[in-house]
């Protein structure tokens, strides 16, 4: 299982209180992670990454095993120890404005 | 005993403002969607208890949400407002051709005869449409697809669909206006649109008389007498009496501006009056506070040109707050009820149509919109 951290705001939306386990078949991407989440949340459609283009939005960040992910490509493969659940994919709302 | 019910749309979250019908003591809810831009809150009119809120943020975008209970709780509906067909562009702020790009919802308009339906206008402009309570939208392309649209350019707030009315009396009519676009008008429920900015005159454009570039800041319209229309642009206030088709200049004695006048953004009218009508003048075009630091509404009785400014109750030293096209609404009791919101986070209520005003609340984040729904 993959563990998805949600920043408040989205954890609201998808109704949760904690992190998010997910089921996510290999490869395991930011791509099939987002789309494991959006099946399972459809609620969060949109807010981590355009309804179209499915590019991640301007102030959203993902971060993993202490590195910043946000600018590979969606289908690279994740870290090992996110693939095997030991460490969880971070979704981040990016420090921004005041 | 009548109810009132004031729709709070702030910087920051939503709330809920009830009071009886003598409108002095307030019960307030929320924030609702603590955190995040609430752009317009409206209730429907075939529902009251079928509420529709606009909730945006910069991180994590638009969603719109739904009550069936009159705002006690919530969900959240279809966010996908995808425009119709291939974009194409508009023109950007350096005049260069851009691509059209949604970016929030500005204001939502619910139909006044079905509940599961609401118009909604967003930025980069565009008119959209649920029949189904939300579920889905879809686009109206005749609105952006008018031959002007390739150049239409965003106003210091962006390319906004801010302003909605649907005619009581003729459902294939609508009005719409944009930042920085103009009025427009449908003959036929949404397929075609006329741009109805004749007799507008605004010197900030290259033609000041073009047919579209106007920055329409809002316009109003009294039920009754759906073919008068009021508008409040950039600056100059204006009446139309026939739909659109031609406007006039009713700014008036309102206050001197550095040998200008008519700044503001809201205007509204009096839910009896039809020719009774209120904006707030702002000073401007960069200041955007009030004039002499003086917060003051200023009432027509006739439609226009003769204005009383009304300070009862207002603050009328040291206040420089803002008042935002969305932000003025009234009620429909005996005696109508004017509300207003600022970028100060006050709500400012009048029971007596102006005469004299309280604040209903005062510390709220900046208000963004003010609806109001008179219950039974």
């Amino acid at each position: 299982m993959i563990t998805v951290v949600l920043p408040a705001h989205l954890r609201t939306i998808a109704g949760v209180s904690g992190d998010v386990q997910l089921d996510v078949p290999p490869p395991v991407t930011q791509r099939s992670i987002l789309d494991a989440l959006e099946a399972r949340y459809p609620a969060l459609q949109g807010t981590v990454r355009d309804h179209v283009t499915k590019q991640r939005r301007a102030f959203v960040r993902f971060f993993a095993c202490q590195e910043d992910l946000s600018h590979e490509s969606p289908d690279a493969p994740l870290p090992d120890a996110v693939a095997s659940g030991t460490e969880p994919f971070l979704i981040v709302g990016a420090i921004a404005g005041g | 005993m009548s109810k009132v019910r004031v729709l709070v749309g702030t910087r920051k979250g939503a709330f809920i403002l009830e009071s009886d019908g003598k409108r002095q003591k307030w019960d307030v809810s929320g924030p609702h969607f603590a955190g995040w831009e609430l752009y317009h809150l409206k209730g429907s009119p075939a529902d009251p208890n079928r509420l529709y809120a606009s909730q945006s943020s910069g991180w994590f975008g638009q969603m719109i949400q739904r009550s069936s209970d009159g705002g006690k709780t919530w969900e959240p509906v279809d966010n996908k407002f995808v425009y119709d067909g291939v974009p194409g562009t508009h023109k950007w702020y350096d005049g260069t051709p851009h691509p059209w790009e949604f970016k929030r919802v500005w204001h939502l308009e619910p139909s006044l005869t079905d509940p599961e339906t609401v118009y909604a206008g967003v930025e980069d402009a565009a008119l959209f449409r649920t029949v189904d309570g939300g579920k889905s939208w879809q686009e109206l392309p005749g609105m952006r697809g008018h031959g002007t649209g390739s150049g239409w350019q965003p106003g210091a707030g962006g390319l906004g669909l801010h302003t909605i009315i649907l005619d009581p009396k003729n459902p294939q009519r609508i009005f719409i206006a944009i930042s920085a676009a103009g009025a427009f008008r449908t003959d036929d429920a949404g397929v075609t649109w006329k741009a109805i900015n004749q007799g507008l005159r605004s010197e900030y454009i290259p033609d000041p008389t073009a047919e579209v570039g106007h920055c329409v800041h809002h316009v109003a319209m009294h039920p009754s007498r759906p073919n008068t229309l009021f508008m409040q642009k950039h600056w100059d206030v204006l009446r139309s009496d026939n739909a659109g088709d031609l406007w006039k200049d009713v700014t008036g004695n309102l206050p001197d501006d550095d040998g200008k006048r008519g700044f503001g953004f809201v205007i509204d009218v009096h839910a009896h009056e039809p020719e009774t009508i209120y904006v707030v003048p702002i000073k401007s075009d960069s200041q955007h506070f009030p004039h002499e630091g003086k917060l003051r509404v200023y009432r027509s009785k006739t439609g226009g040109n003769e204005w009383e400014p009304l300070t009862k109750g207002l603050p009328q030293q040291d206040c420089y707050v803002n008042v935002l096209r969305d932000a003025m609404a009234v009620d429909s009791l005996d005696s109508c009820g004017v509300y207003f919101g600022t970028t100060g986070g006050q709500v400012y209520a009048s029971p007596d149509a102006g005469d004299s005003w309280a604040p209903i609340v005062r510390d709220l984040p900046a208000v963004l919109s003010v609806e109001v729904q008179t219950l039974a």
